[in-house]
């Protein structure tokens, strides 16, 4: 009977919701937020939940944008990919929000594009990614693989003199694909083919003990040995632990990680890691006016002084930023005309440099290499020369050199540069 | 510094002026800290030339120092800067140790004092600079460990220095190490017979670091009896680290299955013995580990004895919450599986929303003991991590004890009374619901234990026993329902044959394999590797 009582009222309470959201939709501007809140991403993404809560705060107490409030829409997709795409369906249709922030994983990622793509929505995507894609509905703040991996790649053979290279990671569409330009990328360097191992594990793995055996083997042949990491979520805390319990010290075999950041350190034991490497676009250590403004106003917020930053949050900053400006400049939240107004804009990042949407809805970034140190942080050995255009389609894979993303003069995603034709936005 | 006495200063000073044209760049102690001040500021490179000076100096302190640096307790103090040593690192607050007396300094907080960083390649030279020190060490294990670290740069004043270190060495380990570093530096003689002795020493070893420079030497090498000797050495290397790496993947396999085992027999009690299908029993693991991370919290500063006093907590926590779950909802449902399969998977979403609610969705760090973490090194081929061997020992002792449990007590006595004939043992004037509670509290008990293993293993967080849930199913389904030595054999089985599949197969296609296998084997046995027999089996 109880059962049936609930049954009656939950209508009730769903439609109470609906109706209280739909009364608030006069007077403010709403701001998506798709960010896990729980499940094996949450230790990821929930900062950043909290980073586009904290920027839409601090532009509320400036008098808001265009006259009206911001209103943050949150949404949990419960790192459960179809879910992501339900969630997005729910922010367009339902909620009608003029931006959405979100999505971590590329799996995450490709199961909302459908979604926005259909409603013409916006997103702004806060994290480095393999590449290979550019689509007129989404904004790609985080690195492309020549910001990130490529640079990576070319610290550790021209610093650290790599010459055997582990491939490691988490089994989805990042590490894959960035794993495929990696190869590609190694082999036109001249690495023998014997000399590349690439494997991949399931999320959330922690039976790491074979897998570092095996790197520890690959690693013993003389030559200087490197992991470039694209393990992701919490799997990698075991992985750094079983590294450090079979003493594979970063003199040794260095690992350079993609998606391990002050953040995933925060709640780790650091001392076995000391050392090991990671490439950024940004690191909390980094000290420039901005940075520290922006960690004061984060700590301000979060009510916690010990939180760290990290890399996608600056991403989110940047991307907030910049939606700020073009709705600014439109002077509507229309997402056709925000969006037509986003390549060309400039918004300075946190370390120094100017954050430039392009044509191809990437952005331009400096690249870091830092390597951890005790307290969690990582020290800056290695910077590039000024900033790095995002690349959409990597130049090293042989079915993508000839494709160019550009939204302003091709209006197209997936330009054949050899045959002329505007394909679908995805390559394949 | 202590002041010193007028004599005191007058004997420093004749010390000073005997020790001057011996060591003419060491200016004595002040001269040191000077060079030791530098550090507080240098970039990295200039930290490395800074590293070589004071390694020069030749004062007593110098490996200390250096140690220090290179584990990253070199700390100098805000308020003066005057440098100090940390007596371990990362504690508040610290405890400070003089660099010049290597005696206690006081103590400061962690905010007060100031970390001099290193990074890899500054650790490197570190590295080596200390083996030249801690090779006159007292103790064996850092002796062993500096003449091993040594054979990566053997030049000739490290040869020299290995071959007075050999002259006086009485450790038989040791021995072997200066001989092996030795030998490798003998096989750039000129002397073919010298070469030859340096093979035949080398021959012995299963280093891959000598099999390479071995394999190495075969394709420079001129003489024929010298080459032969080597590539005959390659091969016995190699025979041997292929057995030991066997042996490693056999020991991969037992941890593997240790874990599952652990997991399952708490579940071989609640559902083989009682038939209960209990989803919820990963979240009671769950619990388990949540409960290890409140007692690190609970005693900071004690780390290694807070996992021993977490076990008998997790069990209490994970047995009560088993009894609660028994009671209320559980009870109700006996001989209605799919019931309980459904209000069982309820409760694991409440618990593990209960836990999200309390500890957030963010997993929780637990803090590998000192005594846990590293490996224990068997030879060059053949290392075992202390977690692992302590988890796999740790599985025969709790097994063991439910087997006691089981067969040794009343409560044992009752449970398999209540297990095999009900309404009989009511009649007996057993209380079977009495029993049906302490009997599921048992099982969920085990599951907290095991819980705190977990923590070693993996990740704290609100799904943790989400991802254990299957294993341990099929470990009690193909061991065979009912039967706690099933689970022991068909756990470890599965281990095994997972980890020997895994090295060529991936970890995810290893795990489908043995899914597969699984399900052919309950095909051709539904009832597992050891069915129950008798009347009792007939009626489940």
């Amino acid at each position: 009977m109880k059962r049936k009582a609930f049954l009656t009222i939950a209508p009730l309470l769903t439609a109470g919701f609906v109706f209280a959201t739909a009364a608030a939709a006069q007077d403010t501007i709403k701001v998506g937020v798709l960010h896990s809140l729980s499940g094996t991403m949450a230790i990821s993404e929930t900062t950043l939940k909290d980073t586009v809560l904290m920027m839409i705060d601090a532009q509320n107490k400036k008098g808001g944008l265009l006259g009206k409030k911001l209103e943050a829409v949150v949404v949990d997709p419960a790192s459960d990919w179809p879910l992501f795409a339900e969630k997005a369906a729910q922010l367009l249709e339902k909620d009608k929000v003029a931006v959405v922030f979100g999505c971590w994983t590329s799996v995450s990622r490709k199961s909302v594009l459908p979604v926005f793509e259909k409603d013409n929505g916006l997103l702004f995507y806060p994290v480095q990614y393999e590449g290979e894609e550019s689509s007129k509905n989404v904004i790609y703040t985080g690195a492309a693989p020549n910001q990130q991996a490529i640079p990576a790649v070319d610290y550790l053979m021209k610093e650290v003199g790599a010459k055997r290279w582990v491939l490691e990671g988490t089994d989805y569409v990042y590490p894959r694909t960035t794993n495929k330009i990696l190869e590609a990328y190694l082999l036109a360097k001249g690495v023998k083919p014997e000399d590349i191992s690439i494997n991949y594990t399931p999320f959330g793995y922690s039976n790491w003990q074979a897998r570092v055996a095996a790197i520890k083997k690959f690693g013993s042949t003389g030559k200087k040995t490197a992991v470039v990491s694209t393990i992701n979520g919490d799997a990698n805390v075991p992985f750094y632990k079983e590294l450090g319990n079979q003493k594979i010290s970063a003199e040794d075999i260095p690992v350079v990680a993609f998606s391990v950041g002050e953040e995933e350190l925060s709640g780790v034991d650091t001392k076995p890691l000391v050392g090991q490497l990671a490439a950024w676009n940004y690191f909390e250590s980094i000290n420039t006016p901005a940075n520290k403004a922006f960690i004061d106003q984060w700590h301000t917020f979060i009510k916690n002084p010990k939180r760290t930053t990290n890399d996608p949050m600056e991403a989110t900053y940047i991307g907030f930023n910049l939606w700020v400006k073009a709705v600014e400049k439109t002077k509507s939240t229309d997402h056709e005309k925000v969006i037509a107004a986003l390549p060309g804009l400039e918004t300075a990042n946190l370390t120094g440099g100017i954050a430039k949407v392009l044509p191809n809805h990437h952005i331009t970034k400096p690249v870091y290499i830092g390597e951890v140190k005790a307290d969690g942080q990582f020290n800056v050995v290695w910077k590039s020369a000024g900033v790095v255009p995002g690349d959409a389609w990597s130049d090293f894979l042989p079915g993508s050199k000839d494709i160019e993303a550009d939204w302003v003069t091709l209006k197209c995603g997936n330009y054949n540069k050899v045959t002329k034709t505007c394909s679908g936005q995805n390559y394949k | 510094m202590k002041t010193l006495s007028w004599g005191g200063q007058f004997l420093l000073l004749l010390a000073l002026w005997v020790a001057l044209p011996a060591r003419a760049q060491s200016p004595g102690d002040a001269g040191f800290l000077s060079t030791l001040a530098g550090l507080r500021d240098a970039s990295f490179d200039d930290k490395a030339k800074i590293i070589e000076q004071i390694s020069q100096t030749g004062h007593p302190s110098v490996r200390a120092v250096l140690t220090a640096l290179m584990e990253q307790r070199l700390y100098f103090r805000n308020s003066d800067q005057k440098i100090f040593i940390g007596k371990t690192a990362d504690v508040d607050p610290l405890n400070l140790i003089d660099p010049l007396t290597l005696k206690g300094g006081g103590t400061a907080s962690a905010e007060s004092v100031t970390q001099i960083g290193t990074n890899n390649a500054l650790r490197r030279v570190l590295r080596e600079a200390v083996a030249r020190y801690s090779l006159s060490s007292p103790e064996v294990s850092v002796r062993r460990d500096a003449a091993r670290e040594m054979a990566k740069s053997l030049d000739e004043p490290t040869v020299k220095l290995l071959r007075d270190r050999l002259s006086v060495e009485t450790n038989a380990g040791v021995r072997q190490e200066i001989a092996t570093d030795l030998a490798l530096a003998a096989l750039d003689s000129p002397d073919g017979k010298a070469r030859l002795d340096a093979v035949a020493t080398l021959s012995n070893s299963v280093s891959q670091d000598v099999r390479n420079r071995l394999a190495s030497l075969i394709d420079s090498e001129k003489d024929e009896n010298v080459k032969q000797a080597a590539a005959s050495a390659v091969r016995s290397i190699d025979h041997w680290r292929t057995f030991y790496s066997g042996i490693q993947t056999l020991f991969f396999g037992l941890s593997l299955g240790s874990v599952l085992v652990l997991i399952a027999t708490g579940l071989a009690i609640t559902f083989g013995v009682m038939g209960v299908i209990n989803m919820a029993h990963g979240e009671l693991m769950m619990l388990g580990a949540y409960t290890t991370w409140v007692v690190q919290q609970a005693m900071p500063g004690h780390i290694g004895i807070s996992i021993l006093v977490a076990i008998p907590a997790a069990f209490i926590v994970a047995g009560l919450t088993g009894v609660l779950l028994e009671r209320t909802v559980i009870r109700f449902l006996y001989g209605r599986p799919l019931e309980t399969l459904l209000a069982t998977f309820g409760v694991s979403l409440i618990l593990q929303q209960t836990v999200r609610s309390i500890f957030t969705a963010l997993n929780r760090s637990v803090v590998t003991p000192e005594w846990m973490s590293g490996s224990l090194h068997l030879n060059d081929a053949l290392e075992i991590t202390w977690n692992r061997l302590y988890i796999v020992l740790f599985t025969l002792i709790v097994f063991t004890l439910v087997q006691l449990v089981m067969k040794r007590t009343r409560l044992g006595l009752d449970i398999r009374a209540v297990s095999q004939n009900r309404a009989m043992a009511k009649a007996m004037g057993i209380k079977t619901e009495w029993v049906d509670a302490m009997t599921f509290g048992l099982g969920s008990g085990i599951a907290g234990v095991a819980g705190v293993a977990l923590s070693q293993l993996t990740n704290v967080g609100p799904d943790l026993g989400q991802s254990y849930i299957i294993d341990s199913f099929m470990v009690v389904v193909f061991g065979g329902v009912g039967n706690l030595w099933g689970s022991l054999i068909g756990g470890t089985s599965m281990g095994v044959v997972n980890q020997l599949l895994e090295p060529w197969a991936g970890a995810v296609l290893a795990k489908i394999f043995v899914l597969v296998a699984l399900i052919l084997f309950i095909q051709a046995r539904p009832r597992g590797l050891f069915p129950q027999k008798g009347r009792a089996a007939e009626d489940k």
